[in-house]
């Protein structure tokens, strides 16, 4: 049947397409462009935004599909449309997880999508891990493993850095000055194929959260406010309302866990599924070999912002824990128990007032995020979370209605405890006291 | 000094003053009608003259819309919920639980204990605006409905997830002659429901309740719905309306002069944007020539004088909101035509216009009388009309009238929306609008009166605006929160009533249609249906569709008219219609009553009319009407049922062990009652779902977007929990069996991981050894290992050898069920192929068969004459094929296989059931579509939740099997 043929995209495109990439985590996806870039892709990161994003979407995708998929199709769509690009020398990227969710699917959609609107012929890179696709397949070597894994550990930490930093400055700016510098420091060194070696990562990370550091600070406190959700939402300013902007403008602190969890979580899942339901040995051991690895460049992260006075995020190997008594390990659709851990993980670290996004109807979170909230709440009482939807038809006025709402609570209880400490001054509040 | 609070909700405006002492001194509210500035103005002024003679309190602003404001002018803004609490505290100390209603917005409060808030998300059902729109409808004031409640001898099942749904469940109730009382009661008791299911999330609500908020406090049997469903006695304190208001004054720290920020809020309203679309005419010339246009679309009229001698066909269109009729001659021309609101039963209306028909033309020859639309079945009973058409084929006959090779009909009316494709002369594909009524006039009426004006002349507002809002397309009730903001932004009400109607257009276009090109949509198009009497609302079609369209100056009156050629060609000889004197006495009782014939217990509505006919409405079977119960042989769901039903308890020596009967279950009982059965224990499933078992489980559901089958779980989990067992049994179960139709073989994550739902939000299951562990039946061998573990952790005399034969016996058994099916499934379309029968592959999940969620449609397939057949019974027909999605869960491979599979067989038919908010169901739905359109099939999918309407199952079941006719007609 022709009508289930689609491009591929072939190697010689290599030297005469440009790779539109959409825009989720932006931090991490400009220090990725530049790897692509460096291996000879050219490629441009999408950062199209705006009503019309959302409403192409809506023409060509499902509208009952999740959210993150109308945005990223519609993206998409919206770049082609431009007049920007030369369509038939324009390839577009997608990542694919291959899990029971359906954002598997994405791809899928797209290239409906884009035959639908006419773009039939622009092919579509998958980017995936699970061997789907291997004729479109992103060429994944060991090499460019390293490499990715390392622009993502970058990327974490200057998100990180900057959400510490940003709220207490004492010259409104300086952080994200000093963000978009080094943003194109580590650029610069990976189109010089350089800075993904661990031994340039113990150099570099030190000094660029010694960097951070030396920004004058005023350390007062402040309302502390983990993100957790479904990836694209949680991420995307473009998915999320620009919720980290809002939020900023609430005179919050936001904690936005890490995009490396997801990867870790990813390759955790291959060991537990051979775990849960039998499998070869193999899996089982590769598994935990990549997982080795990362944990060797994840310490080095941790160091150097605890080193330099910083919150750091949980290991990995701690964070699979903190899904225990409240989901197993075994749930790994979408954002599955990672999610859930995330929460725990913020709850007990001090950012007890979270926000879980998701799209609209998001499958994996009616278990992994609503589904445990109650279970949460009843182990940690203090955890003030409140679940956001993100569709289309969602106003914004009623999302931040209800961060608001969630706020009220988190500064009241702020305030509570800082009057307590005024009238008992207590000793440094010991972290994570509580037994799982 | 004087502390004062504003609030400024969906619908009001409240504004409070407090002195010194905390003392009340100024309270006042107000409906604001979007004009939340001007309002706010005023209030401030009136509270200055009022008590603040120097202007200078402590001002804090709170409520949902209030938001926006409060930063434009500076004035610190109290989250509405905080603000409750703080008045709460203050007030009623000691209150345990607060429940508040407001216009838009719905709210519990937790205040012992562990201190939470839960507020209504997108979900507008359950609020005042919902109780209004209700009230609306039944032609009542909010204190009328709640005197007529008061009355009510019982209630009926409502959904007030949204106004949408609980209107296409109120109209069937009010067409079929229910009493208003009962439904006013069942309006409150919806309200109820969805409050609790909704906010409460598994939460017990107990000890003292306070009520707050406009509907509790104006309506005491609303009060008196919470207090019983409750089981608490809640009070509603003085100054209910004002809590908001107080707790933001409370709160308020700032100091003002009032009247400086009134003048403020005067002039923030010129400065505000929002954005905007082109106009609907860029000036007077082309709306003029449009207007010349859509003149010439004009039906034939004849006179029809008192001594009217020729023979005449009636057609009566009984809709959700109007009755319709249209009078012809035999040459298709109008001779009269009528078109009046349903003033909740039509029957009195239409016997008015009949007898005035009758008594004006003594000397007419009536050659027919055709009835369409909701009220089709009752119509054609009460005044013995001669047929009976489907909306849908009487649209298109007239339709077809105007516009002979007409390839696109889109009626938008009331409350619903039709929407055919038609291609070489017969129906090939439907959309009628089931989940929402944002694209339907209704809307546009209920916020014109919300705004304070009449639908046309609110629409008249809009042809000019020279910036529209851009509302986007989304729901109604989404739309009102977006209008809100629109105002907020100072947008004119002539822009938001353009706004409005581009947003009618596109929702029909993107979310009932879902269109990606106006093209697809084909290029002869008549629109038709009283909301394209809106110019502003047809313009923006044309506009958005790029194509210059004929709607016919009836455009209102189509279905009538369309059945009264329908009688014309078909009729011969006389009418049946009752005669002058008949139609005199004429006298309609309705009674209404429990069927009792069955389980399933119908609430049956019968109407009895003069001449000793009656009418039925309300049943899911034959059985109350012929006596007769469904064998359901040509039902393979039927037979589906019996076969998980069979399987019993047998007395073993280990113990009792529970499933719910949910989700997966409704396959995998088999396997699991041998397992179990063959390891010793005594294998008990939950009952059957019903409607109070789903009630009761309802306030442990954490996420209200789910799917109905999923939700029903938790009843199940609950009537197990009660039943005293050593275990419940219920598997986390990430992949499926591999059927080998796929590339992966997954379960959908809400069928995989449902029992972690449970496991953390049912209270019941404290105390109850629940094992809910991962496993896996698509590798047999791990399966035995991985069951011993999980198996021998509970019960630990359980040995590895007993676990392997139960295993052995459980994948045969399991074979052995769905040979059982197949076979069947081959035996009826065998049977129905003898029978010339039609041959429809019902095509859902494992869990559709369950009568509480499929609604009965499978029965209702079966009473129109066609065998049922099941995607499972035919799936392994088909070998693996390439599809454009990614082929990875069980279910689905098997729906894609059946869709293929329906491609070979010219006598099957696929119609897919779809659970309301499967996600995965956004996917399947378009290639199953894809994969029958390929093989020359007409695609039909019903989406079902927990609402019983069968109203529009029912139309598009007739308008399928009315194109199945007439293509098979053509072939012959």
């Amino acid at each position: 049947m022709s009508g289930y043929e689609y491009p591929r995209f072939t190697p010689e495109m290599k030297k005469t397409h440009k790779i539109l990439i959409p825009n989720m985590a932006p931090v991490q996806f400009r220090l990725m462009s530049a790897i692509m870039e460096q291996r000879g892709y050219m490629c441009e990161l999408l950062d199209n935004c705006g009503s019309q994003v959302c409403e192409l979407g809506l023409k060509y995708v499902h509208n009952d599909t999740c959210y993150p998929a109308l945005l990223v199709i519609g993206q998409f769509l919206d770049a082609l449309g431009s007049g920007k690009y030369d369509l038939d020398h324009t390839a577009l990227i997608i990542t694919q997880t291959g899990g029971g969710c359906r954002a598997s699917n994405y791809i899928h959609l797209l290239r409906k999508a884009l035959v639908k609107a006419g773009y039939g012929q622009v092919p579509v890179v998958s980017l995936n891990f699970s061997g789907l696709e291997k004729g479109s397949g992103f060429p994944i070597t060991l090499t460019t493993i390293r490499r990715l894994l390392a622009v993502i550990y970058y990327g974490d930490m200057l998100v990180s850095l900057k959400a510490q930093t940003e709220p207490y400055e004492l010259r409104p700016g300086a952080a994200a000055e000093m963000q978009e510098r080094w943003i194109e420091t580590i650029r610069g060194w990976f189109l010089a194929d350089k800075g993904w070696k661990s031994r340039e990562l113990r150099e570099n990370m030190p000094k660029i959260a010694a960097d951070f550091a030396s920004i004058p600070v005023k350390r007062v406190p402040k309302v502390k406010v983990g993100v957790v959700g479904e990836i694209y939402v949680k991420y995307s300013p473009l998915g999320n309302n620009d919720l980290e902007k809002f939020l900023a403008a609430q005179d919050c602190e936001v904690n936005l866990p890490g995009l490396m969890g997801f990867v870790q979580y990813c390759i955790y899942n291959f060991s537990e599924t051979a775990r849960l339901y039998g499998g070869n040995v193999f899996t089982l051991n590769a598994s935990s070999l990549l997982l080795g690895i990362l944990e060797k460049m994840e310490g080095v992260m941790i160091d150097a912002l605890r080193q330099n006075g910083f919150h750091a995020p949980m290991p990995f190997r701690e964070l699979v824990r903190q899904a225990d008594g409240v989901i197993s390990t075994g749930d790994k659709m979408g954002e599955g128990w990672l999610l859930t851990a995330e929460m725990v993980e913020l709850v007990r670290t001090g950012y007890e007032n979270i926000i879980c996004a998701q799209p609209f109807g998001c499958l994996p979170n009616h278990i992994c995020g609503k589904g445990v909230i109650n279970r949460i709440r009843s182990l940690y009482p203090e955890a003030n979370i409140t679940p956001i939807d993100y569709d289309p038809g969602a106003t914004r006025v009623n999302q931040e209605n209800r961060i608001k709402l969630m706020l009220a609570v988190a500064r009241e209880r702020l305030e509570e405890r800082e009057a307590e400490k005024r009238l008992k001054p207590v000793t440094e509040k010991p972290e994570l006291v509580k037994a799982v | 000094m004087v502390r004062v609070g504003l609030d400024i909700g969906s619908t009001t405006i409240k504004c409070v003053a407090l002195d010194e002492r905390d003392k009340l001194v100024f309270s006042d509210y107000e409906r604001h009608y979007s004009h939340i500035l001007e309002k706010s103005e005023e209030l401030l002024r009136r509270v200055c003259d009022s008590c603040i003679p120097g202007g200078r309190a402590k001002l804090a602003i709170s409520g949902s819309a209030g938001m926006g404001m409060a930063e434009a002018v500076g004035v610190p803004f109290v989250q509405e919920v905080f603000a409750t609490r703080v008045a709460a505290n203050r007030l009623s100390p000691g209150t345990d639980c607060i429940i508040e209603l407001g216009g838009e917005d719905a709210k519990i409060l937790f205040l012992s204990g562990a201190m939470e808030v839960r507020m209504n998300g997108s979900c507008a059902g359950g609020t005042g605006a919902f109780i209004d729109q209700m009230a609306t409808l039944l032609k009542l004031s909010a204190s009328e409905l709640n005197e007529a409640a008061r009355r009510a001898e019982k209630t009926y099942t409502i959904a007030s997830r949204c106004g949408v749904f609980a209107k296409s469940d109120i109209q069937p109730l009010i067409n079929q002659g229910a009493r208003t009382e009962d439904v006013a009661a069942s309006i409150y008791q919806a309200v109820v429901n969805q409050t609790i299911a909704g906010l409460a999330q598994g939460r017990p609500i107990q000890g003292r309740v306070l009520y707050l908020g406009g509907p509790l406090t104006f309506s005491d049997v609303l009060r008196a719905c919470f207090d019983r469903t409750l089981g608490v006695s809640g009070t509603c304190p003085p100054n209910s309306l004002y809590y908001v208001a107080m707790g933001a004054a409370l709160y308020s720290d700032m100091e003002f002069d009032l009247r400086e920020t009134a003048v403020r809020m005067g002039e923030r309203g010129k400065t505000a944007s929002y954005r905007s679309l082109p106009p609907l005419f860029a000036s007077r010339e082309e709306y003029e020539a449009f207007r010349a246009r859509h003149e010439k679309a004009r039906v034939n009229r004849a006179p029809f004088p008192a001594d009217y001698e020729g023979r005449v066909h009636i057609g009566i269109d009984s809709g959700s909101t109007t009755v319709k009729t249209a009078v012809i001659n035999e040459s298709g021309d109008i001779l009269f035509t009528d078109y009046r609101p349903n003033l909740g039963n039509p029957v009195p209306l239409i016997r008015e216009t009949l007898l005035a028909l009758r008594r004006g033309h003594p000397k007419m020859t009536v050659g027919s009388v055709t009835t369409t639309g909701y009220g089709e079945e009752l119509a054609k009973h009460a005044f013995h009309a001669d047929f009976g058409l489907v909306e849908t084929v009487a649209h298109f006959t007239a339709a077809r009238h105007f516009l002979p090779d007409v390839d696109f009909i889109i009626d938008i009316g009331g409350q619903d929306m039709k929407c055919f494709k038609i291609s070489d002369g017969a129906i090939s594909d439907i959309f009628l609008n089931e989940a929402c009524s944002s694209g339907c006039g209704s809307f546009l009426q209920t916020f014109a009166q919300a705004l304070g004006y009449g639908v046309e002349e609110f629409a008249r507002l809009g042809l000019f605006a020279k910036h529209p809002v851009d509302l986007g397309s989304r729901c109604t009730v989404f739309m009102n929160s977006s209008v809100k903001q629109a105002q907020k932004d100072g947008a004119t009400l002539d822009n938001i009533s353009a706004g409005l109607s581009m947003s009618v257009v596109r929702n029909a276009l993107y979310k009932v249609i879902r269109a990606s090109s106006p093209e697809e949509l084909g290029r002869k198009i008549v629109v038709q249906g009283g909301t394209f009497y809106n110019e502003a609302v047809l313009r923006a079609f044309e506009k958005e569709i790029g194509v210059e369209v004929i709607r016919p100056d009836i455009a209102g009156l189509m279905g009538a008219y369309g059945a009264a050629l329908y009688g014309a060609r078909h009729a011969d000889g006389e009418s049946r219609l009752l005669s002058v004197g008949e139609l005199e006495g004429f006298t309609q009782t309705t009674r209404s009553e429990l069927c009792g014939k069955c389980g399933n217990n119908c609430q049956l509505t019968v109407n009895t009319f003069s001449d000793g006919e009656t009418y039925i409405s309300g049943n899911r079977c034959d059985r109350p009407v012929t006596g007769r119960a469904d064998t359901g042989e040509l039902n393979l769901y039927e037979y589906k049922r019996r076969l998980i039903l069979s399987y019993k308890p047998v007395k073993g020596h280990r113990g009792r062990i529970g499933i719910p009967l949910c989700l997966n279950m409704w396959e995998l009982f088999p396997f699991w009652h041998t397992f179990f059965t063959r390891l010793g224990f005594t294998v008990y499933h939950s009952p059957m779902s019903s409607r109070s078992l789903y009630l009761d489980g309802q306030a442990t559901i954490p996420s209200d977007t789910v799917c109905f089958p999923a939700k029903l779980a938790h009843g199940h989990i609950r009537m197990l929990a009660k039943m005293g067992l050593d275990a419940i049994f219920y598997p986390c179960m990430t992949y499926n069996l591999d059927e080998h139709l796929g590339d992966n073989h997954y379960n959908c994550p809400v069928v995989a991981y449902y029992p972690e739902v449970l496991a953390g939000n049912c209270p019941e299951l404290e105390g109850v050894r629940f094992i809910y562990d991962y496993v896996g039946l698509h590798r047999p061998r791990d399966f035995v290992k991985k069951a011993y573990e999980a198996i021998s952790a509970a019960f630990p005399d359980v040995s590895r050898r007993e676990v392997q034969a139960a295993s052995d016996a459980a994948y045969a058994e399991y074979a052995r069920h769905m040979e059982q099916i197949r076979a069947r499934g081959r035996e009826i379309i065998v049977r129905a192929r003898a029978e010339g029968r039609r041959i429809i592959v019902l095509a859902g999940r494992p869990y559709h068969i369950d009568p509480e969620v499929n609604h009965g449609i499978d029965t209702l397939i079966t009473r129109s004459g066609a065998a049922v057949i099941t995607e499972d019974s035919v799936s392994s027909l088909v070998d693996k094929f390439p599809t454009r999605v990614l082929n990875q869960w069980t279910y689905h491979s098997r729906l894609y296989a059946a869709a293929r599979y329906c491609c070979s067989q010219p006598d099957m038919d696929l119609v897919q059931l779809v659970s309301f908010g499967c996600g995965v169901d956004a996917i399947t739905t378009d290639e199953t579509r894809e994969i029958l359109q390929a093989g020359g099939k007409l695609y039909t999918q019903l989406k079902i939740d927990e609402i019983t309407n069968l109203g529009a199952v029912r139309i598009r079941l007739r308008s399928l099997f009315a194109a199945l006719d007439e293509r098979q007609e053509e072939a012959e």
